[in-house]
């Protein structure tokens, strides 16, 4: 395997994956869209698989991209089953804010 | 490579921004693409260059394509903008980033305190040695992957083809 | 050759076990299946089956008697085993000897006699089917505790009997009132059952059995007379006799049990319920002889008991509560009888008391019934031509209890209590005194009862008149009450002892030493007594009623006659002692410290969950940041460790 002379530490690979994961958390609180929410749910999704890719690097282990793999299935499966959600609510609603939905309310 | 890499992080980053304050559905969408394909890059010099692919065909590519056709199919116009207009406050979005900030502080702390040290260079994981882990060690994960995935196909269909056959 | 049973072949008097066991077989159906059945098959139900235990019974008793090689043997019929425990069996077994078949006799024919008579009053009564029912479980019941082998079983039949004088005297439950009687018997005669109860214990852990005949056996042995715990246990028993039997101080809840249906009433006092002590006491007599303490307190309870009732039933008005307070006085008697060691003249009184309480009792159901639900004896009047049948039978059953010298049961069986309370070694001239006393006032208020009710001008219409179901058995007690009597006769007016030779065997008798002119003084005493109150009772009450209302018109006298219409005061007494302070720390412990606790417990769980419960707004945004701020909070507890 040839190693790549590379001069960035890679704590600078985790605080993107912290930057991103922020960024994911502030835009889900934030947003009251549906669809928006769901977004950064992704955002928050990918900031991990990040980290766990820059983690394989750093003990140059294949686990961490497994992991990846495993994280980019369970966010096609959610994606899909989201957006269906999305689609059937937005149909009863006739909004997609998160907020109207509250009938959960205890 | 230490240049690209700084530029792909400032990319993503501030593409992920516009992300979660643009109004425009369609508008984030792309946003978001741009911030996958930044990641890809990150991916890429961090000895990764499978799970970059995937990160490009499958985030970028399908998972988005998925989000296109809901927002195509939801029809959000110029209503929806100014709805999202008027949500976003300036006032709501100081206790999510006081939150998430000290999460990142956290986070930062953690990682700061020494676990991670460079040691010379990345080695690079080739698609091949991924593959093997994958189906050895990993095969039971794959299983479940695929028990997780069918159901999310089935539970898809299922909620779709409501809305399908009320349309119809 | 033992008798054989023409049906089946067996030992006749293996017959036994079918006694309580078809009466118990009628409760059975008429409780689960008779909800389908008529009127009529209801009766038929609940009267047959009382009908053919008696039959048995009879049947029980003829060979007992009658078998050749061994008459008069006691015999014990063992059915089964209730349970093993290392050393600890005690069985379901049925004991047959004298003392047991004259109460078994007397109960299934005058308990018949009573179904009988139910039949036809209790007709209209919507509650047919429960009210025969629960009166065939009070007579197997009362069974079970006569023939019950053991003190266990005596003790199941002991609780089954207060269980049904609870949903008999509560019968008509829609009135809060009888309820409370019901409520109110069973209590005052649990105070009796724990007392019993501890007795029991007591007698177990000290002589480790609870077979009845072994444990006098074992008693006998073991305890010297006079023993300190034999007392002990005596007087537990006694307790519990006290209870059951309405004596002193537990008396309280008989004139209330009034609110039952008069054949309950008859069947309490007259075959089940009350004789209950006494058949205690005449049971574990070995027990009493080695505790002369426990002995003479019976017998005072018994003469104290006989005259403070026999006061109160003077003055009442309503004719079942002066019944009432009668039978207190005459199980006074039994009592008498027991404390001075006449253990055959406690079981005769048994005997003939339940012949004419019985008929008092059902006699009086007829009056009530006739005058539209009239109590009050100072209305009734005149009812001699109206309801012949009923005058003649309440008649012999008043001169029985008044104990009319010669010919009625009652004089006899008095007269020999009265007798042995003189001439028994335990006996005492005071004893005698309270008796004699007792029998008079007994004539009394016997005869006032009947001249108020059958003699005179008649104050209210009379409407129906009982038909040939009530009067039948009316007659047959009435011939009871009159025959009976004749099994034993003193030795100055013939000297028939059948009676005493048959339960010798069981319940043992003293020589005397008295000579035999001293007993017929003593008897002259005892028929002048009766024939006075008679006569007291036929100028005060008839000739002239004016005597009477000047001596309660005065203040002590109207004050006296309040006194004893309320019984002697023992009711308040025991509300103001007793029920009162018990509802009082009932009321005050109902929110004690202990139970602050847990309210307060309870108040600060509803308070968290409405804290918990704000927090359920049903947004996801609102959720999704909780989730945020825990991964803050738990990342911070690493950071910060």
């Amino acid at each position: 395997m040839n190693a790549v002379p590379l001069s960035i530490p890679l704590a600078q690979g985790m605080l993107l994956a912290g930057v991103l994961f922020a960024f994911g958390l502030i835009g889900l609180l934030v947003r009251r869209n549906l669809i928006f929410m769901l977004m950064s749910v992704e955002i928050m999704l990918n900031a991990a698989g990040l980290a766990f890719i820059v983690a394989g690097a750093q003990w140059e282990q294949a686990d961490g991209q497994i992991m990846f793999l495993f994280i980019l299935t369970l966010a096609a499966a959610e994606v899909s089953v989201g957006l269906a959600l999305v689609l059937q609510l937005y149909r009863h609603f006739q909004t997609l804010d998160a907020d109207a939905m509250s009938r959960l309310w205890g | 490579m230490t240049g690209a890499f700084y530029l792909a992080a400032l990319v993503a980053a501030v593409s992920t921004g516009l992300v979660i304050t643009s109004l425009n559905a369609v508008h984030a969408l792309l946003y978001l693409i741009v911030s996958f394909l930044a990641v890809a890059v990150v991916f890429f010099i961090f000895g990764a260059p499978f799970v970059a692919m995937l990160e490009i065909i499958i985030y970028a590519g399908a998972i988005m394509v998925l989000f296109v056709f809901v927002v195509m199919m939801l029809n959000l116009g110029r209503r929806a903008i100014e709805q999202e207009a008027g949500w976003l406050r300036s006032r709501i979005w100081i206790g999510p980033s006081i939150l998430s900030a000290t999460l990142l502080g956290e986070l930062l702390y953690l990682f700061g305190s020494g676990i991670l040290s460079q040691a010379g260079g990345i080695t690079v994981q080739a698609p091949k040695q991924v593959g093997v882990v994958l189906l050895g060690p990993y095969l039971i994960g794959v299983e479940l992957a695929s028990m997780l995935l069918l159901p999310g196909l089935v539970g898809a269909y299922h909620l779709g083809r409501h809305l399908n056959s009320e349309d119809a | 050759m033992p008798t054989r049973c023409p049906v089946c072949g067996a030992e006749m008097v293996d017959l036994l076990w079918l006694v309580p066991a078809l009466s118990l077989l009628g409760f059975l159906t008429l409780a689960m299946a008779g909800g389908w059945f008529s009127r009529k098959t209801i009766a038929l139900i609940g009267v047959g089956s009382v009908g053919l235990s008696m039959v048995v019974a009879g049947l029980v008793g003829f060979a007992f008697i009658g078998s050749s090689d061994s008459p008069g043997q006691p015999h014990d019929q063992i059915l089964w085993t209730w349970l093993q425990i290392s050393g600890f069996g005690p069985t379901i077994g049925f004991y047959l000897d004298p003392l047991s078949l004259v109460m078994m006799l007397v109960i299934t024919l005058v308990g018949f006699l009573i179904h009988l008579y139910s039949a036809e009053f209790m007709i209209d009564d919507e509650g047919y089917r429960r009210f025969f029912a629960y009166m065939n479980l009070f007579v197997v019941a009362m069974l079970t505790l006569v023939l019950g082998d053991n003190l266990l079983l005596l003790y199941l039949g002991w609780e089954g009997v207060g269980l049904c004088s609870y949903l008999l005297i509560g019968f008509w439950y829609r009135d809060p009132a009888n309820g409370a009687a019901a409520q109110k018997a069973f209590i005052v005669t649990r105070l009796g059952d724990v007392a019993l109860a501890i007795g029991l214990f007591l007698l177990f852990t000290h002589l480790g059995t609870f077979n009845i005949q072994d444990l006098m056996a074992r008693a006998a042995e073991q305890w010297p007379v006079g023993s300190s715990l034999a007392t002990i246990a005596a007087f537990l028993l006694l307790g519990g006799a006290v209870g059951k039997s309405a004596q002193l101080p537990l008396q309280t809840w008989l004139p209330d049990a009034m609110a039952g249906p008069t054949p309950v009433s008859a069947l309490i006092h007259a075959a089940t319920m009350v004789t209950a002590g006494m058949y205690l006491i005449a049971r574990t007599h070995v027990l009493y002889s080695l505790a002369p303490t426990a002995q003479t307190a019976v017998a005072v309870i018994g003469a104290v008991t006989l005259l403070l009732a026999a006061c109160s039933a003077l003055v009442q008005r309503d004719i079942k509560r002066v019944l009432a307070y009668s039978t207190i006085s005459q199980i006074g008697y039994m009592f008498l009888a027991l404390g001075v060691g006449a253990w055959a003249a406690a079981l005769f009184h048994f005997t003939t008391h339940a012949f004419f309480k019985a008929l008092l009792f059902l006699a009086a159901g007829a009056v009530i019934q006739s005058l539209h639900e009239e109590h009050d004896i100072y209305r009734m009047g005149g009812l001699r031509r109206a309801l012949p049948v009923t005058f003649w039978t309440f008649l012999i059953g008043a001169a029985s209890l008044a104990g009319f010298p010669l010919v009625t049961a009652g004089f006899y069986s008095k007269d020999w209590i009265l007798w042995e309370a003189w001439a028994s070694p335990l006996g005492s001239p005071w004893l005698w005194g309270a008796g004699v006393t007792g029998a008079f006032l007994t004539a009394l208020y016997s005869f006032r009862l009947v001249f108020n009710v059958f003699f005179g001008e008649a104050k209210t219409e009379v409407g129906s008149r009982p038909g040939l179901m009530m009067e039948g058995p009316l007659i047959v007690l009435a011939a009871g009450s009159l025959v009976v009597g004749f099994l034993e006769v003193p030795r100055a007016l013939g000297d028939v002892s059948l009676f005493s030779e048959f339960v010798r065997s069981v319940l043992p008798s003293f020589e005397t030493t008295a000579s035999i002119t001293t007993e017929l003084a003593l008897q002259i005493a005892t028929m002048l007594a009766a024939l006075l109150g008679i006569a007291a009772a036929y100028i005060l009450f008839l000739r002239r009623p004016g005597l009477v209302t000047a001596v309660t018109g005065t203040v002590w006298g109207s004050a006296l006659s309040r006194f004893w219409i309320e019984g002697w005061g023992l009711d308040r007494l025991y509300d103001t002692w007793f029920v009162r302070p018990f509802l009082w720390v009932a009321q005050t412990n109902k929110d004690d410290l202990i139970d602050r606790v847990y309210t307060g417990l309870a108040w600060l769980i509803r308070q968290f969950f409405a804290a918990l419960h704000r927090t359920q707004t049903g947004q996801v945004r609102w959720y999704a940041a909780v989730l945020a701020a825990g991964s803050v909070v738990i990342v911070a507890l690493v950071v910060l460790s």
